[in-house]
């Protein structure tokens, strides 16, 4: 019997959540990898993969969050992905959320401009990803986050 | 001869920042002679000494960091990330909160943890950001030190064993 690749739903916001996704990339390498984020002109630093975009979003306008929500669904809907992956920010949580319906297993990677405490989004995220985890060692908790390294 | 900025700031992808964009567009009417090109974003205000644009491809934009003398951004990690692997000094000015520049104060924290290193460094204000903008121009000190376009194979490692279900 063929063994299908898993498949990986790697989502960030644009920026540095986006550049950080990026630098993670041999994590996921042999895997069917599909892109969600921010500016579309981004696809082309992943050519190959499947891509879709999303309207930015934060907490300071959250009128375009039930466009976002939309938009999220649709990419995790159309990818079923069996693992999501995420370096945030706050519209990811939606990904993390449809991907849990879907049945996927989801993982949050807190930026690393986080230094000092977490970023809001992965205060949440600690109850609604798999498995959570900051960037520095000094804010690992018990359980999570959890430490295992950083994007520099 | 390269007409391509010598100045090149950004305030990133995500908010304006307007203090920022003004503080570059200052020191460009002070220098006229210098080639300023500012990313200004979603931001209101406009440069009329710099030139500026909102938005560019990240293709674009690697090209301006690599071929300016000088990087300004702000304190964010992509603009830290991008500074680094272009082995180019970087200026940075922080988001403040209380201005309505960012959801927290983490750029603060941010900068805490990397100016200083190799070829990051930092203003609070506009006024020791032209300050600074000036000495790096005359000196631009140690580039950042060079790194691998991915992260530490032990961190991402961990992150392959979970996608493949053998790390919880």
């Amino acid at each position: 019997m063929a063994t299908r690749r898993v498949r990986v739903l790697a989502v960030a916001s644009g920026g540095g959540h986006w550049v950080q996704l990026l630098r993670l990339r041999p994590a996921w390498a042999g895997c069917d990898v599909a892109y969600a984020t921010v500016h579309p002109d981004a696809a082309a630093q992943v050519p190959g993969a499947r891509f879709f975009s999303f309207k930015d979003a934060s907490r300071k306008n959250k009128a375009s969050f039930a466009i976002v929500a939309l938009q999220l669904f649709r990419a995790v809907a159309t990818v079923r992905p069996d693992v999501i992956v995420t370096t945030g920010s706050a519209p990811a949580l939606l990904a993390i959320v449809f991907g849990r319906l879907f049945g996927a297993r989801t993982l949050w990677i807190d930026s690393i401009a986080n230094s000092e405490v977490m970023s809001s989004s992965g205060l949440r995220a600690r109850k609604l990803a798999h498995q959570c985890l900051t960037q520095w060692p000094e804010l690992a908790g018990d359980p999570v986050p959890e430490y295992w390294g950083a994007v520099l | 001869m390269s007409d391509a900025p010598e100045v090149f700031a950004s305030v990133g992808s995500m908010f304006a920042f307007d203090r920022f964009a003004r503080a570059l567009d200052d020191w460009a009417a002070a220098h006229p002679a210098t080639r300023v090109l500012v990313q200004i974003g979603s931001g209101t205000y406009e440069p009329t000494h710099a030139a500026f644009v909102r938005m560019m491809p990240p293709a674009l934009y690697q090209r301006r960091i690599a071929e300016a003398r000088l990087f300004v951004a702000h304190a964010g990690m992509g603009s830290i990330i991008a500074a680094i692997q272009a082995g180019k000094p970087l200026l940075m000015m922080p988001r403040r909160y209380d201005l309505g520049e960012h959801t927290t104060d983490h750029q603060f924290a941010t900068l805490a943890k990397f100016a200083g290193r190799d070829g990051l460094h930092s203003a609070a204000s506009a006024a020791e950001l032209h300050i600074k903008i000036d000495a790096l121009l005359a000196d631009g000190g140690v580039a950042p030190a060079p790194i691998a376009p991915f992260a530490a194979p032990e961190f991402t490692d961990r992150i392959r064993a979970f996608i493949h279900g053998s790390e919880g």
